[in-house]
């Protein structure tokens, strides 16, 4: 292994390499997640939406030879299956929780589905933006190899959060979620805001899952994707429903993402599949630290969840 | 009397409805898709209950469904989303393998050994949900996603232990725990090639409808399930009920884990993940929580499971449609909720059909 020759050095040089590589799902779902609960209702579905993303991506770039394409296409693909949830999920005495569950089921059968015959032959990857130039050490090199949807997303997070805070459709969004009442009463149609919201949302999941299949790992597979989606759930809880917190959070679930892989190819790997559990152990810690029985949590929209009469 | 009648026949009607449109659209699905949809319907009808050699496998795949089920729908009576089925069915398996090789090691009789890994699999399965719940109600951690989450880190200890301590080092392809002995394996049924784990099922979804629906506890778990603040004002202990229903329901899955190692694989390996979990929650769903629904459903979705192969083989269909199937029937069944009380048919008004019920009823009476 090319660690080999840094030694000890290899580990916290691997993880910023894991961090950089495999942090792109996560903030996108988490961006994603984010616009739909400012808006007042949860889609757990996000994880079927991120593997329809990464399916409908990787067979879109072999198809055409244009993986720009796929990204756009894995987006609308995605909104699809938002359109589903959003109408769904808005029906009276429909559990929006629920609705989640049974949308990871359908997109990723869908996903498996459609993408049986895309296992096989090799799509053409999105092109790598290359930092590490100055560095004459190869693992630095391979290590700052970014993806232009990373740099998207960095970018897409502080644009979110002045469209809510500055924009009159964030304001919107925010009244939706915060109080429904008082937005029906400035004649806002509640419907549509969150049929929006949540289709933009799942959106940007689908490109989340873009990123899955051509980039990092950079393949289309049933396993591609781990539970990102859903983790992006509790990411966007930990966030505070804040986007640039988010973009943060995404990072440092990338970065937990990578530490099995990184010890792994230091020669540790006793522990190896407990390693790799960590973002999830990571996750239900960062939940349990920060939600308590007694109050509401701070920054979260106020119709959150709530049953719609 | 009529509107006890109408209630039922809502009750009945909408999720049959839900089934039916939920197989349209799946045929509609696979006409896309090229195949002929009456073709795959009775393909899977001949798969699933075409046969009594099929439908014994129907039965096979239904038994850790209905366990796995109650793992979603007992929590649900008190207003909780679990959807760890999965976590606590592949942990109560690895634990069932453990006592068994134990109990096995120290020589005790096959029932003792089989009552041993019932137990550690319940409670190992147990404790697992129990610890969902204790996050529920002592940290307000949101079940769903917590359960979840463990579900992936319940799989990461089961890889971990058959890749290591528990690894018998002659499964090279595929790393599994050492074997449970022959002898102490769960038999079948008199005649068929069905096993004791369909006893296990039933007998478990009898008695979740009965502690629900005719005992205190029941009655208490579903008070606190209406309404959380009132169950408190009336002096209900929440917390310990949410303990108790989440460790049962955990025990219901975790028995599912024990039943697939003690009849089926015979060891701990990754094929214990096989999806019951998510099916369990699917079943829970449909059967409105119902326990005693539950184990119709589950013979519904066993059925299902079990024409996968033959979609494949006559009709060219990925193996991921049955679990397309699942999602749609899911989506379907979730919107007709939406219907109860609204539906014209159902609302309470004299129909001329309406003396007819009573009088059947009246006669055995």
């Amino acid at each position: 292994m090319a660690s080999e020759a840094l030694g000890w050095w290899g580990i916290p040089l691997a993880i910023l390499a894991g961090t950089l590589r495999g942090s792109a799902p996560f903030l996108f779902v988490s961006l994603g997640e984010c616009l739909t609960e400012k808006s007042g209702k949860i889609n757990l579905g996000l994880e079927g939406t991120l593997l329809m993303g990464a399916m409908s991506a990787y067979a879109v770039s072999y198809l055409t030879g244009s993986p720009w394409l796929g990204v756009i296409v894995a987006g609308i693909a995605g909104m699809f299956l938002g359109v589903i949830h959003g109408w769904l999920s808005q029906q009276p005495r429909v559990n929006d929780v629920a609705v989640g569950i049974a949308m990871i089921i359908f997109g990723s059968g869908l996903a498996f589905f459609l993408g049986k015959p895309f296992i096989q032959p090799s799509a053409p990857q999105l092109p790598v933006i290359s930092l590490g130039a100055w560095s004459q050490m190869p693992q630095v090199q391979s290590a700052l190899q970014i993806s232009p949807l990373f740099l998207a997303g960095v970018a897409i997070a502080p644009l979110m959060q002045w469209f809510f805070r500055s924009s009159r459709w964030g304001l919107l969004v925010r009244a939706v979620g915060d109080s429904p009442d008082a937005a029906r009463a400035m004649g806002i149609s509640i419907f549509k805001v969150r049929m929006a919201s949540i289709v933009a949302g799942s959106f940007l999941a689908g490109i989340g899952g873009a990123s899955l299949s051509l980039f990092y790992p950079g393949s289309w597979s049933e396993r591609i994707s781990s539970g990102q989606g859903l983790m992006a759930v509790a990411l966007v809880i930990f966030a505070r429903w804040s986007p640039v917190q988010c973009l943060y959070a995404s990072l440092l679930f990338g970065g937990a993402q990578a530490i099995g892989p990184a010890l792994q190819s230091v020669g540790i790997d006793a522990y190896y599949y407990l390693f790799n559990a960590s973002p999830y152990i990571l996750t239900l810690i960062i939940m349990i630290v920060t939600c308590s029985p007694k109050r509401t949590l701070t920054g979260a929209p106020g119709a959150l969840g709530q049953a719609q009469e | 009397m009529s509107d006890r009648w109408r209630s039922l026949l809502e009750k009945i009607c909408i999720p049959v409805g839900a089934l039916v449109a939920a197989l349209v659209i799946f045929g509609l699905f696979c006409a896309l898709a090229g195949a002929n949809p009456f073709g795959v319907y009775y393909s899977i009808y001949r798969a699933a209950f075409g046969s009594w050699s099929s439908f014994q496998n129907t039965l096979i795949q239904a038994s850790p469904l209905m366990l796995s089920a109650l793992c979603t729908a007992l929590p649900a009576r008190l207003g909780l989303v679990i959807i760890g089925n999965e976590g606590a069915l592949v942990l109560g398996g690895l634990a069932a393998v453990a006592g068994g090789l134990t109990l096995g090691g120290w020589g005790l009789p096959t029932p003792g050994v089989q009552l041993g890994m019932a137990l550690a699999g319940m409670l190992v399965g147990g404790i697992w949900i129990a610890i969902v719940g204790a996050l529920r109600h002592y940290r307000a951690v949101n079940e769903t996603i917590s359960s979840l989450l463990m579900n992936y880190i319940a799989i990461a200890l089961l890889n971990h232990m058959v890749n290591g301590p528990m690894k018998d080092p002659s499964s090279l392809n595929k790393p599994s725990t050492f074997p449970i002995p022959e002898m102490h394996m769960l038999g079948n049924l008199p005649g068929s090639r069905v096993h004791y784990g369909l006893v296990l099922g039933l007998v478990a979804c009898g008695l979740a409808y009965f502690l629900i629906q005719r005992t205190t506890f029941g009655f208490a778990a579903r008070t606190a399930g209406g309404n959380v603040r009132a169950a408190r004002v009336a002096g209900l202990p929440v917390g310990k009920l949410t303990l108790a229903i989440c460790f049962l329901g955990g025990a219901c899955a975790g028995l599912a884990g024990m039943v697939e190692v003690a009849a089926v694989h015979g060891r701990a390996n990754e094929s214990l993940n096989a999806n019951y979990g998510y099916g369990g929650v699917l079943v829970a769903f449909i059967a409105r929580h119902n326990p005693l629904a539950a184990s119709l459903v589950a013979l519904l979705l066993g059925g299902i499971l079990a024409s996968g192969g033959i979609l494949q083989r006559s009709h060219g269909l990925p193996d991921a449609t049955v679990m397309v199937f699942q999602g749609i029937v899911f989506l379907s069944v979730l919107y007709s909720d939406s219907l109860y009380g609204k539906l014209p048919i159902f609302k309470a008004r004299p129909p001329k059909v309406r003396p007819a019920p009573p009088m059947a009823t009246a006669t055995p009476v």
